[in-house]
């Protein structure tokens, strides 16, 4: 009997290709809203943002047979719940927490809504490089066969990391998170800033969506996510607003998500459903350690409304 | 009040009216969030239909339809407060905490863990007990856990500072996962093959249905609760000073009231309601804890909560009219073809609308009682 | 009898469709005659009904009784195992007038199911996959199912002459019995074919989860598995990404090769057409319905899906002597010596499970040679 499974290196190398596989969704949702609450607004609505992303993207895929232009028209409407977010937020007495639950609701209802028509169909899938190549086994080429997403979601950690330090668009960006008043007074505009902000962060979230239902799971159903959305707004929390830190966080995430499915594998099935849970519990763990009651969290921009 | 005017006409005007001020001081002070909340009703259905329309689909007889499904029989009637049963206890676990400034949205969490509770402890004690102390001590094992689950979230909040949000919500998911754990291992019958839960509850030990109606007690059960929130919130100091609190923590504080206390407590009670949803949910309608316990519950009450802006009198009607909603989305899906979350996106545009209209309160001056206090 | 009569008359013409049907249908003269063949029939399922799966496979079975004379069919989807299916089908029997009803998801038998017959003894109720009982279940009520682990052991044939690793995956929702069957039944016709071939199986805790089934497709061909079938709701995630790592497919439900026309091997299907046709036409003769109903290849329950391009010459011999062995009926999948994964003897020699076996529909092991544990 030729044996051409790995035994137990299958759990590492599990861990690996699933933080690469699952992080990719996290790395953009969390950099969306590291923009977002950057400026000082928070927007639970991620989740809606991304799902429905997740749909348009399969949808026009499906109708264009074009990937890259679902993932375009993904951004373009998750830039549209992102500015809807951020006008109803600028008016005074509305609640953003809750309105962040509410867009989550009306976003999800909408893709359910708008997708059902495509949940039969096949999408063509965004392309994937093969870093694998240097190896024979399947399971190395298999785990390193990256989609160009999570290339392109590193490289914009990097990008913002250095844009928030550098630029003029991200000393603002920061100045208004900071304080409105300081904004004002250097004649800025804070709301016009957090509503592009807000923009932005919609539209990476829905590119995130968009992997989803193009090509990891690759398919386009109402189950297609998991929560990602909101555990992205933990994550932000978690990696200090740091773009490196989101990343490396929904690398974290990414691994803990496939560490059920691996264990199982390799023959450990006692209560699997505890290993589903792991992610949670780890971004639970985290955000407890992390937090503290009376010095407010280091680097939270200051307007934000988030344990006020 | 008199007004101090130096006109004979207005002097003898404002007699006139004198007795009137009062009632219409009253009038403006209720009124605000009723006007502004049917607006915003209004308009919410207003932007719902434009949507239906731009479907393709009639407005008017998905309206119709809504009525029909909802309350346009007995039987609609019915089928709506079944729904809003459950609801009444889980938006109660959102609005609690929200008048203490805390958003909490994990009320699914402890609607199954409050569940498999319930059921976990009928297991030893049915048989020996008559059936009103079995339901007693599941709606206490209930209560018991789901207040521990999120009086956790609570005190992560206020010993930790975890934002409360995602807190609850993260334990929700892991609370599911417990429930799903414990329901297909610990605790399965081996009788139930193809549908892992508990074991079930013998007929004459589950919770009946009102004299009368084919709606379960758990109706009755949610009502009081939200009555008994109301006098706690309203009437107690306990819930003044949380109100207090919810207003102002630091001006709380500085007053010497116990906030982190009360944030555990309220964050507790909430959680205990939420709990007895998911035991009513075992002892009336599933008769054993599974994974149909996880049916959303907790999230439709968020949005009653929010709807009823966190006061549990005003979540008893508005439970009822989701409750209708929701009935009446089987009818639109069956007669026009329109998918099931047709009623998702009608609960959030509402959602968003009545959200958004928190805006007008204080704006107008119609609704201020001081302007009808003075001259008329 | 004219009880039922009249509450038909009744309820077609406050169902405006079948109202239509009266002044359009041709050939139906007496009034009784209509009262007999017009029928409205309710079906309800746990999820959506285009899945590419269970759902679909019910859909399918009620759109060829739609076009039957006389039918008229009401569907509702997504509805969940909670009092919602209990008001649902209170809703279609008194709004839609139906009087047949297919609730398609097993958690609806029990209470929901068991609830409303008691309070609508008039109506008849047929359940998907549910354990009818004489005697402790209402005679109103009443289950069918079909015997598809025919259709796995088929699967696993082919299987069997795919494989070059001699490791087969498959990727499964929860550890009830129906999943079971299925798991040990693929793993024993691969068996029939080489009795050294193994089986690995992963479970995902719930009926749908796209991204815990891509995972453990991942997971399984990491680990040598190069055939892949499984048993979820819907099998469109498991296949796409499976056969996108170069796996075999085998499917379920439904007929999935058009997500992958060169991977698939073959598929066990659901033939839900005619169990419906039969109910209905039963239905509409006022004959007694069937309260236990049971079949497989041979009563046409269970379909097994065209051979796809992997199956070689020898494969589809195989295939195709099995197939028609079991059209004969009487064919045992689950027959003795069989050890579960264990070491315990769960079936003793020269004791043989034919098809209809009732101790099947109780299974609660993992044969030996599949690799993976229930809880």
């Amino acid at each position: 009997m030729e044996d051409s499974g790995i035994g137990l290196w299958g759990v590492p190398l599990a861990i690996l290709a699933g933080a690469i596989r699952v992080s990719t969704p996290f790395i953009f949702v969390s950099l969306g809203e590291t923009i977002t609450e950057r400026s000082g607004r928070i927007n639970l609505g991620l989740e809606g943002t991304l799902v429905f992303g997740a749909m348009t993207a399969y949808a026009v895929a499906v109708m264009t047979n074009s990937p890259w232009l679902g993932v375009l028209a993904a951004m373009a409407t998750g830039a549209a719940f992102g500015l809807i977010h951020g006008w109803i937020c600028k008016w005074p007495k509305v609640n953003d927490i809750a309105i962040g639950i509410a867009m989550m609701q009306f976003g999800l209802g909408l893709a359910f809504f708008l997708g059902k028509s495509f949940i039969q169909p096949a999408a063509p899938h965004l392309p994937a490089i093969p870093l694998g190549f240097w190896s024979d086994m399947p399971q190395i080429q298999a785990a390193l066969n990256i989609n160009v997403l999570f290339i392109i979601g590193a490289v914009l950690a990097f990008v913002l990391r250095w844009a928030f330090k550098n630029t003029r668009v991200g000393l603002i960006l920061r100045v208004v998170g900071d304080s409105t008043d300081a904004a004002r007074a250097m004649g800025i505009n804070p709301d016009l800033v957090r509503l592009l902000a807000t923009a932005v962060g919609g539209s990476l979230a829905a590119i995130g969506g968009a992997y989803l239902s193009l090509y990891y799971p690759g398919s386009w159903n109402e189950g297609i996510s998991s929560g990602q959305g909101l555990m992205a707004v933990a994550l932000v929390i978690f990696a200090r607003w740091n773009p490196i830190g989101c990343f490396l966080a929904a690398l974290l995430f990414g691994g803990a998500g496939a560490l059920g499915p691996a264990l199982q594998s390799v023959g450990v099935s006692q209560g699997y459903y505890l290993f589903y849970a792991a992610p949670y519990v780890l971004t639970l763990v985290i955000m407890i350690a992390t937090s503290s009651p009376t010095r407010s969290l280091s680097g939270a921009p200051g307007a934000l409304s988030l344990t006020k | 009040m008199t007004v101090e005017t130096s006109d004979p006409a207005i002097s003898i005007a404002s007699e006139k009216t004198a007795s009137l001020r009062p009632v219409l001081e009253w009038i403006a002070r209720r009124a605000e969030p009723i006007v502004i909340g049917l607006t915003a009703i209004l308009i919410g259905l207003a932007l719902f239909s434009l949507f239906i329309l731009a479907v393709g689909k009639s407005p008017a007889t998905l309206f119709q339809l809504m009525y029909t499904g909802g309350f346009g029989s007995w039987f609609s009637v019915q089928n709506s407060l079944s729904r809003a049963a459950p609801l009444l206890l889980t938006a109660l676990c959102v609005a609690l905490p929200a008048r203490l400034g805390l958003v909490i949205i994990g009320g699914e969490g402890a609607v199954v863990l409050g569940g498999v509770a319930a059921a976990a402890i009928a297991l030893p004690i049915v048989g020996t007990f008559p059936p009103i102390v079995v339901l007693v001590l599941m709606g206490i094992a209930a209560m018991v856990i789901g207040g521990i689950w999120i009086g956790l979230a609570g005190f992560l909040r206020h010993y930790r500072g975890v934002n409360e949000t995602i807190s609850s919500l993260l334990l929700a998911y892991i609370a599911i996962a417990l429930m799903n754990q414990f329901v297909e291992g610990l605790l399965r019958d081996p009788a139930s093959l193809n549908k892992p839960s508990t074991k079930p509850l013998p007929p004459e030990y589950m919770l009946g249905n009102i004299p009368g109606m084919d709606v379960h007690w758990g109706l009755v059960i949610g009502i009081v609760a939200c009555i008994v929130s109301w006098i706690l919130i309203e009437v107690t100091s306990y819930g003044f000073a949380a109100r207090i609190a919810g207003g102002n923590v630091r001006a709380a504080q500085i007053q010497g009231l116990p906030v982190g206390r009360l944030i555990a407590g309220f964050t507790a009670i909430a959680g205990s309601f939420a709990g007895l949803a998911g035991m009513v949910e075992v002892a009336a309608v599933q008769g054993s804890a599974n994974a149909s316990l996880a049916a959303g519950y907790g999230y439709t009450g968020i949005l009653v909560a929010f709807l009823a802006r966190h006061n549990p009198l005003a979540i008893i009607p508005v439970a009822i009219l989701l409750g209708g909603i929701d009935a009446s989305g089987g009818l639109i899906q069956r007669r026009m073809g329109l998918p099931d979350a047709t009623v998702l996106v009608l609960q959030g545009t509402l959602f968003i609308v009545i959200l958004f209209c928190e805006t007008f309160y204080g704006r107008f001056k119609i609704f201020n009682p001081d302007l009808w206090k003075r001259s008329l | 009898m004219t009880k039922l009569l009249s509450m038909n008359r009744r309820n077609f013409l406050q169902a405006s469709a079948a109202g239509a049907l009266v002044t359009a249908a041709p050939g139906l003269l007496s009034s009784r005659a209509l009262a007999q063949t017009a029928l409205t029939v309710g079906f309800i399922y746990v999820g959506p009904k285009d899945d590419y799966g269970y759902n679909q496979a019910h859909a399918e079975g009620a759109a060829i009784i739609k076009a039957l004379p006389g039918i008229t069919v009401v569907e509702e989807e997504n509805v969940p195992e909670t009092v919602d299916v209990q008001k649902t089908m209170e809703s279609m029997i008194n709004l839609d007038g139906a009087t047949l009803l297919f609730p398609t998801s097993f958690g609806y038998f029990d209470p929901h199911m068991l609830a409303i017959a008691a309070k609508y003894p008039d109506i008849q109720f047929r359940h998907c996959g549910g354990l009818w009982q004489e005697g402790k279940n209402p005679a109103n009520t009443g289950s069918y199912f079909g015997y598809i682990n025919q259709g796995q052991y088929l699967n696993g044939i082919a299987a069997g002459y795919a494989t070059k690793s001699k490791k087969i995956g498959f990727v499964a929702a929860k550890p009830i019995p129906q999943v079971l069957q299925n798991i040990n039944a693929f793993l024993l016709g691969a068996r029939s074919v080489d009795p050294t071939i193994t089986c690995q199986v992963i479970f995902t805790g719930e009926w749908s989860l796209a991204v815990k089934e891509a995972e453990a497709t991942n997971a399984l061909v990491d680990q040598g598995a190069d055939v892949i079938t499984c048993h979820v709701d819907s099998p469109k995630v498991v296949v796409e990404t499976g056969a996108g790592r170069g796996a075999f497919i085998c499917g379920y439900h439904a007929n999935q090769s058009p997500l992958a026309p060169e991977k698939y091997l073959t598929g066990a299907e659901w033939a839900w057409g005619n169990v419906y046709s039969d109910f209905v036409k039963k239905a509409q003769a006022s004959e007694k319905l069937g309260n236990f109903v049971r079949g497989g290849l041979k009563d046409g329950f269970v379909k097994m899906s065209a051979l796809g391009p992997g199956v070689s010459a020898e494969g589809r011999k195989a295939f195709e002597a099995t197939q028609a062995n079991m059209m004969k009926g009487g064919f045992s999948v689950f027959k003795g010596p069989l050890k579960d994964n264990k070491g315990n003897v769960v079936v003793a020699e020269g004791k043989a499970f034919a098809e209809e076996a009732i101790e099947l529909e109780s299974m609660d092991y993992l044969v030996e040679g599949v690799v993976g544990s229930t809880s």
